[in-house]
């Protein structure tokens, strides 16, 4: 095995919590984390219909600090942030100069002079470092992800679990907004953003709470038949919610545009890192698009297999696997863009046969939007 | 928990002999490392398979992973069980959830195989790389 030992691994707060439940743990990106606890379908399943609670203290978070925060913020990040109120968050692309994704992150308006980043784990020390380098502005970047341990609850009943511990007010806290305040005693940054496609809340806080936030936590979820939940039924939620994984999905050599991200790609607050090529394609076209399928064959299409109309090799899987809540099997492909129609039929080439499957619109699972509150 | 009149292989199949029938699958600890299993692929019965080949895959929601046949032989019967029931293999990987039957052509590769108490040992030791 060309894997690190378990010792060379880096850990959160929580690892031996995660030990104790008896979490299977795996090498994510050099971190050492719980990829199941009682199984992928059955912790699935619990955020679809309750509550899920997941570790995620790997995530990097990066501070941005200074008078001209904002303007390095709009600098290397594709999104405008000049568009952010405080309390406010947005999803963003950190863009390499020709247009592609260093990473994909969280940008969350502190104050005009402050953003807290949240950033892939394996890609924190490169993120910082891409910041670093192209920090000519009156600001500051610190990676600051060792003072942070992050836990996120996700589900339908995240709000009902989490209000009895905490003073804040979560009604206001709108989705991907954020407040300060106690969670069980502990100072936190609240915010109500996820990876899996729910209603939910990712907390962050000093690591040296870690344990005692997990267990009240746990207790205030037990009667609401929320479980701990691993990096397995996270990848499952987030492909069922269409959203992309770095190094999937998108990577250094894919822009915007072919991900389906252009939500997030703002040409208007040009120019920025990238913005020159991102130009370009826009009126070129693009190569490839990012598709959503389905299989019309009991197998699954999974990251890196070829996909085929009529014989001719077209494209790759970037994720594959069973959707849990649709009962098929679902995945994400770069195909041509004459070629992306939803309906448009295509082959997946698995173990050397091919295998039926459709493109089918993204995201393929949203959740009911909640009925309107009472003011 | 591995039975002992069972024979294994490294690659964590399992197969019981009874006359010259060898009955094939995977151990507690193969479903373990898969987690929940979604689906199984397996021979037709007639296909002539060898020890060491791949001879189909189970899927779980994480990953697929293929399955070698400790014996070399010809597939009797694949169990008709997994078609629609393959989250079976995580509950009874060592009984019901078994993969082919193979009419075995040469009883000697079995001596090649590894014993129950050696199997045993041999996880543990896996185990430890958690």
């Amino acid at each position: 095995m060309s894997t690190p030992a378990a010792t060379e691994l880096r850990k959160t707060a929580l690892n031996a919590v995660h030990r104790q439940l008896g979490a299977r743990m795996v090498n994510f990106g050099g971190w050492d984390m719980p990829l199941e606890y009682s199984g992928i379908l059955a912790e699935h399943e619990a955020v679809r219909t309750r509550a899920g609670l997941f570790d995620v203290s790997h995530m990097g978070e990066l501070e941005i600090t200074g008078p001209e925060a904002e303007k390095l913020v709009q600098w290397v990040s594709c999104n405008n942030a000049a568009k952010l109120a405080i309390g406010q968050i947005h999803y963003s692309g950190l863009m390499t100069s020709r247009g592609t994704f260093v990473d994909d992150l969280l940008v969350h308006k502190i104050s005009p002079t402050h953003f807290l980043l949240c950033v892939n784990a394996s890609n924190q020390d490169a993120d910082f470092a891409h910041i670093a380098a192209n920090n000519k502005f009156d600001a500051r970047v610190e990676n600051t992800g060792p003072r942070f341990s992050q836990l996120a609850i996700q589900g339908p009943r995240s709000e009902e679990i989490l209000q009895p511990l905490t003073p804040v007010d979560l009604v206001p806290v709108r989705y991907y907004h954020f407040t300060f305040g106690k969670v069980s005693g502990i100072d936190c940054l609240i915010a109500r953003t996820g990876y899996t496609g729910e209603d939910g809340f990712e907390l962050y806080f000093d690591p040296q709470f870690s344990e005692k936030m997990w267990h009240a936590l746990t207790e205030a979820g037990k009667p609401h038949g929320m479980i701990p939940c691993g990096l397995g039924a996270r990848n499952t939620l987030r492909l069922e919610a269409g959203m992309c994984l770095y190094g999937h999905e998108i990577d250094d050599a894919t822009t915007p545009w072919e991900a389906g991200l252009a939500w997030i790609c703002k040409m208007e607050k040009a120019p920025f890192l990238g913005s020159e090529p991102l130009a370009k394609q826009k009126q070129d076209g693009i190569p490839r698009k990012l598709v959503g399928f389905e299989m019309l064959d009991k197998r699954i299409g999974r990251d890196g297999y070829p996909v085929s109309i009529a014989g001719r090799e077209v494209g790759t899987v970037t994720s594959g696997c069973p959707s849990p809540y649709l009962k098929k099997n679902i995945g994400m492909a770069y195909v041509p863009p004459d070629s992306s129609a939803v309906g448009t039929a295509i082959d997946i080439n698995i173990r050397g046969q091919a295998a039926a499957a459709r493109i089918i619109p993204l995201p393929f699972y949203k959740r009911p939007q909640p009925q309107s509150r009472i003011q | 928990m591995y039975p002992a009149d069972y024979r294994y292989t490294k690659d964590h199949e399992w197969i019981h002999v009874d006359g010259c029938v060898g009955t094939v699958g995977i151990t507690d600890y193969a479903q373990q490392e898969l987690g929940d299993v979604v689906f199984v692929e397996m021979p037709k019965p007639g296909s002539a398979i060898k020890a060491g080949q791949s001879f189909g895959t189970v899927e779980s929601v994480k990953a697929v992973s293929e399955i070698f046949s400790p014996v070399s032989g010809e597939v009797m019967e694949a169990n008709p069980l997994l078609t629609d029931a393959p989250e079976k293999i995580n509950q009874d990987p060592h009984k019901s959830a078994w993969l082919v039957k193979l009419k075995l052509s040469d009883p000697g590769e079995l001596s090649a195989l590894m014993d129950a108490t050696t199997y045993e040992a041999y996880v543990a030791e896996k185990a430890k790389e958690h």
